[in-house]
């Protein structure tokens, strides 16, 4: 029970970077724009994050920076997929070669350097009063660091934004259906320019609680795929970001179970465990497309808009 | 007082190659009801796109209340006071009809549901509309949803009101409905433009009427004493023959027999249920129904696209259930199908002339490779048989006009000597001139002894046009009827789900 | 202020100078950027080209890096055409290479051109069915391929780990991670000093080119790919066709994995690929979906690659310069497509005082 406890809340850890990209991608496609560059926007936040948090020492700074690289790598695909109307998914492809080479050529001088006191300091776990004396659950999630909380908060947040506010409402009319939200003078372009940026900070910030808070040092190429799971890990939640809560944590227990499994002394290749989160992003994806009641998300996704088109 | 509500000064907009508005100057008047008429393709609709926000004109003003009005969105256009009814209605279907009326308004941050319901219940119940805010838009009839837009727009304020062709898609019976609250609206001051082409709707309901043709303004004529006749020489811009002739010609033997067929949608619904008819060698079958009654869905289910879950087609007596396109083909059956998206299903947009010629015949064709010899030839037979209007056979059909996407398609699917043809909607968007060249090129085929199956929306041309009609109404049979026997009323109850016995026992 | 229209459609010889502007616009932004890091960019460029071409052997490891990368956006194209994103060319690659070595560790007395064609035709089909696996579920359920292909890219990349470091791993080479070295039989033959590759890159440029205007299966996927609706209502099995047009894209992607195993690893590796397969997209889109423009286009990304890494040690430049330079082109050739679709003009915004004459 206890290894049991100490497992999911490792996993939780694991999970939390694939939560705030799960939901990035969602704000994302929300507004009708598929954006494939997620792995890319981990990366350029992860690099950012690390390099302002190793030069200033500053836990605030590196996640502002982590979030404003990012949001560089989201104007581009906006500016690209919204301004221009270029096709998303190989603008998407695009954003992720260029973030892979931003991280790689950022990082070329980090390779193995490690943050300062401080950031150990402020990212220990946070034991949150009462909640944390539930049984059982208390421990797996109310006694972690400040940026799983920010996490969860923000996945409750986004929840509240799109199914009580005017903002939120608009913004899914935009992704369901563009030329009516513009009839009823919903400014099209700037919702789109808006969610996107924001979604490509959220991811910005799944790359940097990599870099500054689970690793936490520089690697080159930290994310290892995440940002593709991520991808399949918002079609699991059905475009909800509450639910993206509960996909997030299952694969972060995947992400970790080879290690474990090891520390029990069970003799399989840690490679093929590796495997596992990719094998079941595929099952998830398959499970998702043959369900019946499966929603195919915003109807006017990945489709460029265009007033004029006749 | 000026009494102009609203100016159009000199708008050109040009599309490609095509002066869709050229020079229009034309002026609206506060608390009438303004018609534009003029055939597919005039700049009615463009023109009114422009004002509202839709579209930019590439020179002209706009001057509304007297001054003059940039209009560069919609949003500008709803901050002037003047909203659009779309042809394709603009609502989110995921959506209930309360989200859908408030998307885009200012108001709090959170939504206030009971305040909201509240001002929309108030704002039916003085047009006198019936509709649940909580409903979503997808359970709606197309008659509700074009109430719902209605609503939508008021509830912003308009009060100049443009509707698109709002009648294309209703019952006569709805039609009247629609034009209560269209008085209802100009009791109340507002500015109604109505964009059609149906002259007895015109005349019904406009004070005046401006006529537009080819993108070009003609005249604006005020509503007393007119002649319908004055109105389409106007329309046309010579005195052409309008009449829709019915071949008379002595049918033969059933060449489709349907028999009780049920098909589903993708949201596992009725899409036709229990659907029964059969049609004749040398006669045309009309298909009438609200849109959306399950005419696609017929339409797919005889040429093998749909899934047919039960009954039989027999084509000759032999049964089409359960077989694909090509599996139907080889059977030796031949059967032409123009399906209401042309460019999305019955053509490759990008694609040339010869290629879309191919489509066709290239699976006659032996081996793995290819040629395009013969089709090339057809391609340029097609081209001078139809005048069909394009700069070569290698031109990319969605550069042509949408009569000439037509001819293609259609004489395409003539050159293969079917002995059935369903058409679906197959002058929609077109202008007179290329809708009378579709006309007697099924004509033609029908007094070859070929069977035709016309879906139409408008009532007159398919009672006209056809031999017997049957209708729709959400996947049923509800008659079918001889078309030189039925009145428009009695399409319009049964459209809107009345069985024909009862309806004609009314009588 | 600028208005943005449709346009009616541009010349192609239009079109094809603003792509070639798109990518010199992006050589002068990147040079902006070698600046901004303390280099001279023409200096760049030029050493660049040196490590390119500055001597016969460089010329020819341009060209080598060439041939995979031309077969692979060959490849990929394949199933683009028909929108089937296959981003798996990477995995398809690895899976190729394994199918080959299997064969060339197993069966290494064989003739060379027997077993060198048995490695061929078995990677050719491993690669084929390790993308067919995503399209059967594409064609059945529609399932996402994008991700399906993705992902099937790190799963065969750990397989080759895993067999690198487990039951393939050489007891010969002193606990060191690597599969045993090829056999001479096992490896590709060399004309013109350069393995035979860069004839079959040739032979499948033509041979693609020929499928996509001469033959049915061609005609098929193109119009798969405009609109499946169509190629439905034309009578076209499009499950069929997908499978089949998606097993040829995976059997060339599987293709370069034997080449590069036999020809220039002599062994199976998993840092084999390293890429190959993505870069292949950008190269197959940069093509604009044209068979016969890919060897080109192929080789002068071989030269942002081979000049990346040869500024690397001239300039400290580290080599993920060279896919930031590749980001930056597809971006900039992305947005040329924008105008050679739309127009622009400027608004006249006299009603509301003009700045503008």
């Amino acid at each position: 029970m206890l290894s049991l406890i100490v497992f999911l809340h490792a996993a939780v850890q694991a999970g939390t970077p694939l939560l705030f990209a799960t939901i990035g991608e969602i704000v994302t496609e929300k507004v009708g724009n598929l954006n494939l560059g997620v792995e890319g926007l981990m990366l350029m936040g992860a690099v950012g994050g690390f390099m302002a948090g190793y030069h200033s020492g500053s836990p605030l700074v590196a996640i502002i920076v982590a979030a404003l690289t990012a949001m560089i790598g989201g104007w581009i695909y906006a500016f690209l997929t919204v301004t221009l109307r270029a096709n998303q998914v190989v603008t998407g492809l695009a954003i992720t070669i260029l973030g892979t080479g931003i991280s790689g050529f950022l990082g070329q001088s980090l390779v193995g350097e490690v943050l300062p006191k401080s950031f150990t300091n402020v990212f220990k776990p946070l034991s949150i009063p009462i909640l944390n004396k539930i049984p059982f659950f208390g421990h797996v999630f109310f006694n972690q660091n400040l940026f799983v909380y920010l996490g969860f908060i923000a996945a409750i947040l986004l929840t509240v934004y799109y199914k009580y506010t005017r903002l939120g409402l608009n913004a899914k009319a935009v992704g369901e259906n563009p030329y009516a939200a513009d009839a009823n003078g919903i400014d099209v372009s700037r919702y789109k320019y808006a969610h996107i940026l924001l979604g490509s900070a959220l991811c910005g910030l799944g790359g940097a609680y990599l870099s500054l808070v689970y690793i936490p040092a520089w690697q080159e190429n930290v994310t290892a795929g995440r940002g593709w799971i991520a991808v399949a890990l918002v079609i699991f939640s059905m475009w909800h970001p509450s639910r993206a809560i509960l996909g997030a944590f299952v694969f972060g227990g995947l992400d970790i179970v080879g290690f474990r499994l090891q520390e029990l002394n069970i003799s399989i290749s840690q490679y093929l465990i590796d495997m596992l989160p990719y094998l079941v992003t595929i099952l998830v994806l398959i499970f998702n497309s043959v369900r019946k009641d499966f929603v195919a998300g915003p109807k006017a996704l990945s489709v460029s808009y265009f007033r004029e088109e006749r | 007082m000026n009494e102009k509500v609203v100016e159009l000064k000199g708008i050109t907009k040009v599309f490609g190659t095509v002066r869709a508005s050229d020079n229009i100057t034309v002026s609206f008047n506060y608390g009438e009801v303004h018609s534009l008429l003029g055939e597919n393709g005039a700049g009615k609709s463009t023109l009114m796109n422009i004002l509202c926000g839709i579209y930019q004109p590439d020179s002209g003003e706009i001057i509304i209340r007297g001054e003059r009005a940039i209009v560069r969105s919609p949003r500008d256009a709803i901050s002037h006071g003047v909203g659009m009814i779309h042809q394709h209605l603009k609502l989110v279907e995921d959506h209930t009809v309360l989200e859908n009326m408030i998307a885009g308004q200012k108001g709090s941050f959170f939504i206030r549901k009971s305040k909201l319901e509240a001002e929309i219940r108030a704002l039916c119940d003085h047009y006198d509309i019936q509709v649940d805010p909580n409903t979503k838009i997808k359970d709606l009839s197309i008659a509700e949803k074009q109430r719902v837009e209605i609503l939508k727009v008021l509830y912003r304020g308009a009060r100049i009101l443009i509707l698109d062709e709002p009648t294309a898609v209703l019952t006569p019976q709805e039609t009247q409905n629609l034009f209560k609250i269209i008085k209802k609206m100009r009791e109340d001051n507002c500015t109604i433009l109505i964009i059609t082409h149906k002259l007895d709707e015109v005349l019904e309901i406009s004070d005046r009427i401006t006529v537009l043709r080819k993108g070009k303004y003609i005249d604006t004529l005020i509503n007393e004493n007119l002649e319908p006749r004055t109105l389409t020489d106007k329309m046309v811009g010579k005195s052409t023959n309008l009449e829709i002739v019915r071949e008379e010609v002595k049918p033969g033997d059933n060449i489709l027999e349907v028999s009780k067929i049920v098909v589903y949608n993708h949201e596992n619904a009725h899409a036709l249920f229990d659907v029964s008819f059969s049609v004749k060698k040398g006669e045309i079958l009309g298909v009438a129904g609200v849109a959306g009654s399950g005419q696609k869905e017929l339409c797919e289910a005889i040429a093998g696209l749909q899934r047919v879950t039960e009954g039989s087609i027999r084509f000759n007596g032999e049964d089409l259930v359960g077989k694909t396109p090509r599996k139907i083909i080889d059977m030796g059956i031949s059967m032409s199908f123009v399906p209401e998206d042309r460019l999305g299903m019955g053509l490759v947009s990008s694609m040339d002339i010869t290629d879309n010629v191919l489509l066709k015949e290239y699976n006659r064709q032996h081996g793995v490779f290819l040629s395009r010899k013969e089709a090339k030839k057809q391609a340029l037979d097609l081209v001078d048989k139809l005048s069909i209007d394009t700069p070569s056979v290698d031109t990319a059909v969605r550069l042509l006009s949408g009569g000439n996407i037509q001819k293609v398609l259609l004489g395409r699917e003539i050159e293969t000597q079917p002995e059935l043809i369903i058409t679906a909607y197959p002058v929609r968007g077109l202008d007179v001139g290329s809708a009378h060249k579709v006309y007697d090129l099924l004509n033609v085929q029908k007094q070859k002894g070929v069977g035709v199956i016309f879906v139409g929306e408008d009532l007159d041309v398919l009672r006209a046009f056809c031999d017997r009609i049957m209708v729709l109404c959400n996947g049923k049979v509800t008659g079918i009827v001889d078309a030189d026997k039925v009145s428009r009323e009695d399409l319009g109850y049964m459209m809107a789900g009345r069985h024909m016995d009862e309806v004609m026992a009314d009588v | 202020m600028f208005r943005i229209s449709k346009r009616a459609e541009m010349k192609r010889t239009h079109q094809g100078l603003v792509r070639i502007a798109a990518i010199l616009v992006s050589l002068v932004a990147m040079s902006g950027w070698i600046v901004a890091i303390g280099h001279n960019p023409l200096m760049v460029y030029k050493a660049m080209l040196d490590g390119c071409f500055g001597s016969t052997y460089r010329v020819l490891e341009t060209i080598k890096y060439t041939i995979p990368l031309g077969l692979a956006a060959l490849g990929v194209m394949l199933a683009f055409k028909m929108k089937f994103w296959n981003i798996g060319g990477e995995g398809q690659i690895l899976m190729g290479a394994f199918a080959a070595t299997y064969f060339a560790l197993n069966f290494s007395d064989m003739p060379k051109t027997a077993l060198l064609l048995l490695m061929m035709i078995s990677a050719m089909i491993m690669g084929g069915l390790w993308s067919l696996i995503p399209a059967i579920f594409k064609v059945s359920f529609g399932t996402n391929e994008t991700v399906f292909t993705l992902m099937l890219n790190y799963i065969a990349l750990k397989y080759i780990i895993y067999l690198q470091y487990g039951p393939w791993k050489d007891p010969m080479a002193f606990g060191f991670p690597k599969i045993p070295n090829f056999s001479d039989n096992a490896i590709l033959p060399k004309v013109f000093g350069l393995h035979i590759g860069w004839i079959i890159l040739l032979l499948a440029t033509v041979v693609v080119y020929v499928i996509f205007h001469h033959t049915k299966i061609g005609f098929e996927i193109a119009v798969i790919g405009e609109s499946e609706n169509t190629a439905k209502y034309a009578g076209m099995t499009v499950r069929r066709t997908v499978m089949k047009a998606v097993f040829l894209s995976g059997g060339l992607c599987g293709l370069v994995g034997m080449i590069q195993a036999s020809a220039v690893s002599n062994t199976l590796t998993f840092e084999l690929s390293s890429g190959i397969g993505y870069d292949a997209i950008i190269v197959a889109w940069l093509s604009n979906m044209n068979p016969m423009m890919v060897p080109l286009v192929a080789f002068l990304f071989a030269i942002l690659s081979q000049g990346a890494s040869f500024i690397q040690t001239a300039f400290q430049i580290p080599q993920s310069a060279a896919e930031i330079i590749q980001g930056m082109i597809l971006i900039f050739a992305l947005s040329a497509e924008f105008f050679i679709r739309y127009k622009l003009s400027l608004v006249d915004r006299s009603a509301k005082g003009g700045q503008h004459a």
